[in-house]
């Protein structure tokens, strides 16, 4: 078989991608329809940035959700013959190509960009959304009551920003970290905040009503719990949760490096919206503190959060890659991106092709989230 | 003003020690020791040898204990050997035990040894931050007058097509993360690929003459990710300047536009990138490690990841010590240069 021209390469990985496709023509579809009657999602739809952001967004999370149709070889065999093979050239077997190349040791690029993005997106948001609940549960009342308690958690949030990242992850994760425990301890700390949050956001708004109050908190903590022990412990009874002890590394570092600057930005938030009339009138309801920060100030903080939100997963995942770029908590095997760049990066002015891929890839993740929060920021300050 | 200097230098101080406290307590943990221990007496020994090896070394006190060595407040460890010999942390090899100082540490301008380089780490550290030196310089040479064009320039008409296509630029290049720029821009500009061939992928030989060829691409990598963020910040402050009163009334008063901007804009929408510049230099600091070990630059950032990849506890806390001075000095100079800059906030 002769090696495919760039045009037939094009053609060949739209092919490829043709579940992908169909979801996004879906989405959109869908999206459009009904945008009057979706909010501030819906108002993304006003706006080419967003839309194009969101584009972008759904087009990798659609790569990874349907990842295993989409890759065309195992993204960790070895094919002899192919090492550093360029774009488009055959495989020996006969049987389809290497799409994108195969890297230095002999593995289809494609594929495991493909794959790779299913690893990004499993932990990017799931760590932003753990340093947002933890910033928020600790941000809240260090705005909202001031004094002692907010001078020593800004003490400590300025602490953990003074840090140089790479320093932080050099430090935190190891694998002699692992072995001190460590990072279970601080996962025992980290993975607490949801169901904290979560029963006081309940028992805050129900407690007029124990009956409904006894069933949320209850349902929250016998399922909170049970997550808990899986993730943080590892000690999950029926064993469906738990997690890789590397990737438990990973991901509290993630969430430690991020949850001081989401901390900063609530705190700011509530220091501005506590001078407001509708928290000066629940107070004089009577309302408790917890009431005024969980269902009075925090819905009014979306707008400047959810932008946020956007903006730091895409900066999770620069931090992911940084870590896969210096080879800290990932194996050697793992096709994330970060580790596929380091990989490809020392026969970059022969072969560029391994590490271009994944670089390429990152960059249009990150680019999409940053598009998306910015039409989201736009839209949301039309409100 | 001198009671607000002396309470953020307080602060500054007890940041520092925090800092390096907490990096002395991970370099120092167990199994890095351990490690130490089966680096420096051979890989096969036994935990009762490793034991009594730390013990023999000093490293059986408690982490506060030999902080406070390392910091030279403490005195510093001495052992007796059976045959009556005395070694200690402050006694160097073949020395009278009795002329030695008591207290060795930072404080008397002793960082310790480095396993890997065999040398003094506070000689290490200063010939590697004098090449970070020169690469940092020219960042911040490249990084500032661009980036505040760029946002001076976007701000200026909020709205229009120079804005939107510059802001385009600023977005994606706020995406593109050192190690995606440094891939992207050493194949395009120094590969077999595009055959252009500019510049040269790696920037070894700059550390002994620093070229346009070899130094382009490691600045521009740097440079970019910051650019982009500088800019922006610039640009919302330019912009927000724009629709205020003082510049409606300049401009109904017949000023051109140009003079409008030069004269009456510019120095009030500096002052919030004063602020997010300075903030962005242990941001750099980051972009340094990442580009030093992608161009094979053996600077301050390529020492550190050697640092800590190979478990040279005594160099990794001399290259946490800088990195911590450097952000702590800089988060003062942008509060200071803050309030100098906007006669609107008084120090009290």
């Amino acid at each position: 078989m002769d090696p495919l021209s760039w045009p037939e390469i094009t053609i060949a990985i739209a092919g490829r991608l043709v579940p992908v496709w169909i979801a996004l023509v879906v989405t959109f579809a869908l999206s459009m329809r009904f945008k009057r009657r979706l909010g501030l999602y819906g108002k993304l739809f006003d706006s080419p940035i967003g839309m194009l952001g969101f584009g972008i967004v759904m087009f990798w999370v659609f790569t990874a959700i349907f990842a295993d149709q989409v890759i065309t070889f195992d993204p960790l065999s070895q094919v002899s013959r192919m090492k550093n093979a360029l774009p488009g050239m055959p495989h020996p077997s006969g049987e389809g190509y290497y799409l994108l190349g195969g890297d230095n040791l002999a593995r289809d690029v494609f594929s495991r960009v493909v794959i790779g993005a299913r690893r990004v997106l499993a932990i990017a948001p799931a760590a932003t959304a753990f340093a947002f609940i933890m910033g928020i549960t600790l941000g809240l009342p260090a705005g909202y009551f001031g004094g002692k308690f907010d001078m020593a958690l800004s003490f400590l949030a300025n602490l953990v920003l003074s840090f140089p990242v790479i320093l932080l992850f050099y430090l935190l994760v190891t694998p002699e970290i692992r072995v001190t425990g460590i990072p279970t301890m601080m996962a025992a700390v980290l993975f607490l905040f949801p169901v904290i949050f979560l029963v006081i956001l309940w028992n805050s708004r129900y407690f007029i009503n124990p009956m409904q109050r006894n069933i949320y908190v209850g349902v929250t903590l016998v399922f909170g719990l049970w997550a808990y022990s899986g993730l943080a412990f590892n000690a999950d009874p029926l064993g469906v949760w738990s997690m890789d002890p590397n990737l438990l590394n990973v991901f509290v570092s993630v969430v430690f490096v991020n949850a001081p600057t989401v901390f900063r930005i609530v705190r700011g938030i509530v220091l501005d919206i506590k001078t407001r009339d509708y928290v000066a009138a629940a107070q004089t309801r009577g309302e408790g503190p917890w009431y005024i920060m969980l269902w009075e100030v925090l819905p009014n903080a979306r707008g400047p959060l959810i932008v946020d939100f956007c903006l730091r997963i895409g900066y999770t995942t620069i931090l992911l890659g940084t870590l896969g770029f210096f080879g800290l908590g990932v194996s050697p095997e793992s096709p994330n991106w970060g580790s596929t760049i380091n990989d490809g990066r020392k026969l970059l002015s022969l072969y560029p092709h391994p590490a271009l891929v994944p670089a390429i890839a990152l960059m249009s993740l990150v680019l999409g989230l940053n598009l998306l929060a910015d039409g989201l920021r736009e839209e949301s300050m039309k409100d | 003003m001198f009671k607000f200097l002396l309470r953020r230098f307080a602060t500054m101080v007890v940041m520092a020690l925090c800092l390096t406290y907490a990096v002395f307590y991970f370099t120092n943990l167990p199994p890095n020791l351990e490690k130490i221990a089966k680096s420096e007496a051979g890989s096969r020994i036994t935990d009762a040898e490793v034991d009594s090896w730390l013990a023999k070394n000093g490293y059986a006190s408690s982490t506060p204990q030999r902080y406070g060595e390392w910091l030279g407040v403490v005195p510093g460890w001495r052992n007796t050997t059976p045959d009556g010999k005395v070694t200690g942390r402050c006694i160097a090899r073949g020395t009278d035990p009795a002329v030695a100082p008591r207290f060795c540490g930072v404080a008397q301008g002793n960082m310790g040894f480095s396993n890997v380089f065999k040398q003094p780490v506070s000689s290490i550290i200063g010939l590697r931050l004098g090449l970070t030196g020169w690469l940092m310089l020219c960042v911040v040479c490249v990084m500032v007058p661009v980036s505040l064009l760029i946002g001076i320039l976007a701000g200026m008409r909020e709205g229009n097509r120079l804005d939107r296509s510059l802001s385009a630029v600023s977005i994606a290049t706020t995406a593109t993360p050192e190690y995606v720029s440094g891939v992207i821009l050493i194949t395009l500009f120094a590969s077999s690929v595009t055959g252009l061939k500019w510049f040269k992928g790696t920037a070894t030989s700059a550390m002994d003459n620093i070229t346009f060829e070899n130094f382009t691409l490691p600045v521009m990598t740097i440079s970019l990710y910051a650019i982009g963020y500088i800019a922006r910040m610039t640009r919302a402050s330019m912009a927000e300047v724009m629709t205020a009163q003082y510049i409606r009334t300049a401009r109904l008063k017949g000023v051109r536009f140009r003079d409008v901007v030069l004269k009456h804009a510019l120095r009030n929408a500096l002052i919030a990138p004063f602020t997010v510049i300075m903030l962005q230099i242990p941001w750099l600091l980051n972009g340094v490690v990442i580009v030093e070990t992608l161009f094979n630059y053996k600077g301050f950032g390529w020492t550190l990841v050697e640092a800590a990849g190979n478990n040279d506890v005594e160099l990794l806390l001399g290259c946490s010590v800088v990195a911590v001075i450097v952000v702590l000095v800089t988060q003062l100079l942008s509060d200071l240069g803050y309030a100098l800059l906007n006669p609107r906030i008084r120090l009290a």
